[in-house]
């Protein structure tokens, strides 16, 4: 097609229209192939490249299923308060407050402010990681020659800059991150023992009792022994459904998360949203 | 050239403090009544948005203790600190700070009007155009923070001891804040927040830097 006039040139891009990649999003996202609830309660569908990164707000009550396809990926993961970033996912509180170190169902992602951002409705992995969060330019360019947002091997922290940035946020609004999808476990005396990933398959779904902002990173765990960078997409689901409410298992599942639920609803009584 | 003598400061407690330590210097922190939790962040005192990491020092080092030559990391998997001498042999890197807001959730509510090592954190960044966006999960100085196999993880009693002490390298220049820590609800301060002392003693002094 020729692209030497402005009419050939938009007609050349026009004409891309349909183009289907294996990582892209999928707009409307009712039009996802196989949605795993009614289509048309479906609000984000997308399938992350290896090595990129996403991000959306999403309302409170809207359920986030990432899966792990091929076995390979891994969702670095940072939550913020919708349009009041001060108040975000704070990991030590998250695993000091609910008395244990590793991600699980069940387990309520907590702010720095005493309340629920998410919580994480369904595992079917088993595979997390609260402590190690995730790699860093420096570390990428020790490891695989190169750990820069446009090369072969991005770091994630370069990655959750970009997504950052696009939010109105910068490098120093970047706390530590959680990774699901690849593992690790405690021994006795604090050393660390990468467990991986659970096999193709895996899925984890989370669920917002906030508004909130998800930035993904999908990059290879910074605990990854393999010499080469190997990251595999990763897919979004998120679809419109119910807060945990006063009733729910989830409620009263632990002292800690019905106080961290009372204050998450106090506070959204107060400014007229729930 | 003559080097200063070490600067000793007494920080009381449930108080915050804060310093400059210049690459080379070392920064002593010692327990003085023993059981003392030491809430600690440091920054890049030329860029402070490269800051303590603890998945970074955790990564590097691939455990969650930290003691004699473990290497703080920043944000940037950069050195800021590393850890000389450490008279206690195990430090936390995964419980951070407690607040106010944390404090409802642990606790209850009644304990809303006590005060917390983030509000120190606030009070004294602040001094340097810190804020709370810059608060991230901090090192707890001898506080003991074990992982059971099925992850349970809590604060138990303390292993320091009266007089105990430990030393930090400054491996670029730096600013650290403190917060000695006011918890009264668990084993972190023995129930009883004390006073511990800093002390700063310049490169020269201890010869030339690593």
């Amino acid at each position: 097609m020729a692209t030497q006039t402005t009419y050939g040139a938009r007609d050349h891009a026009r004409a891309q229209e349909g183009a289907r990649a294996e990582a892209m999003p999928v707009v409307p996202a009712r039009d996802w192939p196989e949605p795993p609830c009614e289509a048309d309660r479906l609000v984000w569908a997308e399938t992350v490249a290896g090595g990129n990164y996403t991000h959306r707000m999403l309302a409170r009550g809207t359920e986030l299923r990432l899966t792990d396809p091929r076995g390979d990926a891994c969702a670095h993961l940072l939550l913020y308060a919708a349009d009041r970033p001060w108040e975000r996912l704070n990991v030590a509180d998250t695993v000091k407050v609910q008395w244990n170190a590793y991600l699980g169902e069940g387990q309520l992602l907590l702010s720095d402010q005493g309340r629920v951002l998410a919580s994480v409705v369904a595992d079917g992995s088993g595979r997390h990681d609260a402590l190690c969060g995730t790699s860093t330019l420096a570390r990428n360019t020790g490891r695989y020659g190169d750990g820069t947002p446009q090369g072969p091997s991005p770091a994630g922290r370069e990655l959750f800059k970009l997504a950052a940035a696009k939010n109105g946020l910068q490098p120093r609004d970047l706390p530590p991150s959680l990774s699901f999808f690849q593992g690790v476990e405690v021994r006795e005396d604090g050393v660390l023992d990468f467990t991986g990933s659970a096999g193709p398959g895996a899925h984890v779904t989370l669920r917002a009792e906030q508004d909130v902002t998800v930035l993904i990173a999908n990059v290879p765990h910074p605990c990854d022994p393999r010499p080469e960078y190997v990251s595999t997409p990763l897919e979004v689901l998120a679809w419109r459904a119910e807060a945990t409410r006063p009733g729910d298992p989830l409620w009263d599942a632990t002292p800690e998360g019905r106080r961290a639920f009372l204050n998450t609803v106090e506070f959204l009584a107060a400014r007229g949203l729930a | 050239m003559k080097a200063a003598a070490p600067v000793k400061t007494v920080v009381p407690a449930r108080a915050a403090w804060s310093a400059v330590v210049r690459a080379g210097e070392t920064l002593t922190i010692t327990d003085l009544h023993g059981n003392q939790a030491v809430d600690f962040l440091v920054y890049d005192a030329q860029d402070t948005s490269v800051r303590y990491s603890a998945p970074d020092t955790v990564h590097a080092q691939g455990g969650i203790f930290l003691t004699t030559g473990s290497v703080l990391m920043s944000n940037e998997y950069t050195p800021l600190m590393t850890v000389v001498a450490d008279d206690v042999g195990r430090h936390d890197t995964v419980g951070g700070a407690c607040s106010k807001e944390s404090n409802t959730l642990r606790y209850g509510h009644h304990t809303w009007s006590q005060h917390a090592c983030v509000d120190n954190f606030l009070a004294e960044g602040a001094k340097y155009g810190l804020g709370k966006r810059d608060l991230v999960s901090n090192i707890n100085w001898y506080m003991n923070v074990p992982v059971e196999k099925d992850g349970t993880l809590g604060i138990v009693d303390g292993l320091s001891a009266p007089g105990l002490s430990l030393t930090l390298r400054a491996e670029r220049d730096v600013l650290v804040l403190v917060s000695n820590c006011p918890q009264i609800n668990n084993p972190c301060n023995g129930f009883e927040p004390t006073a511990v002392e800093m002390t700063i003693t310049g490169a020269g002094e201890r010869g030339a830097t690593a």
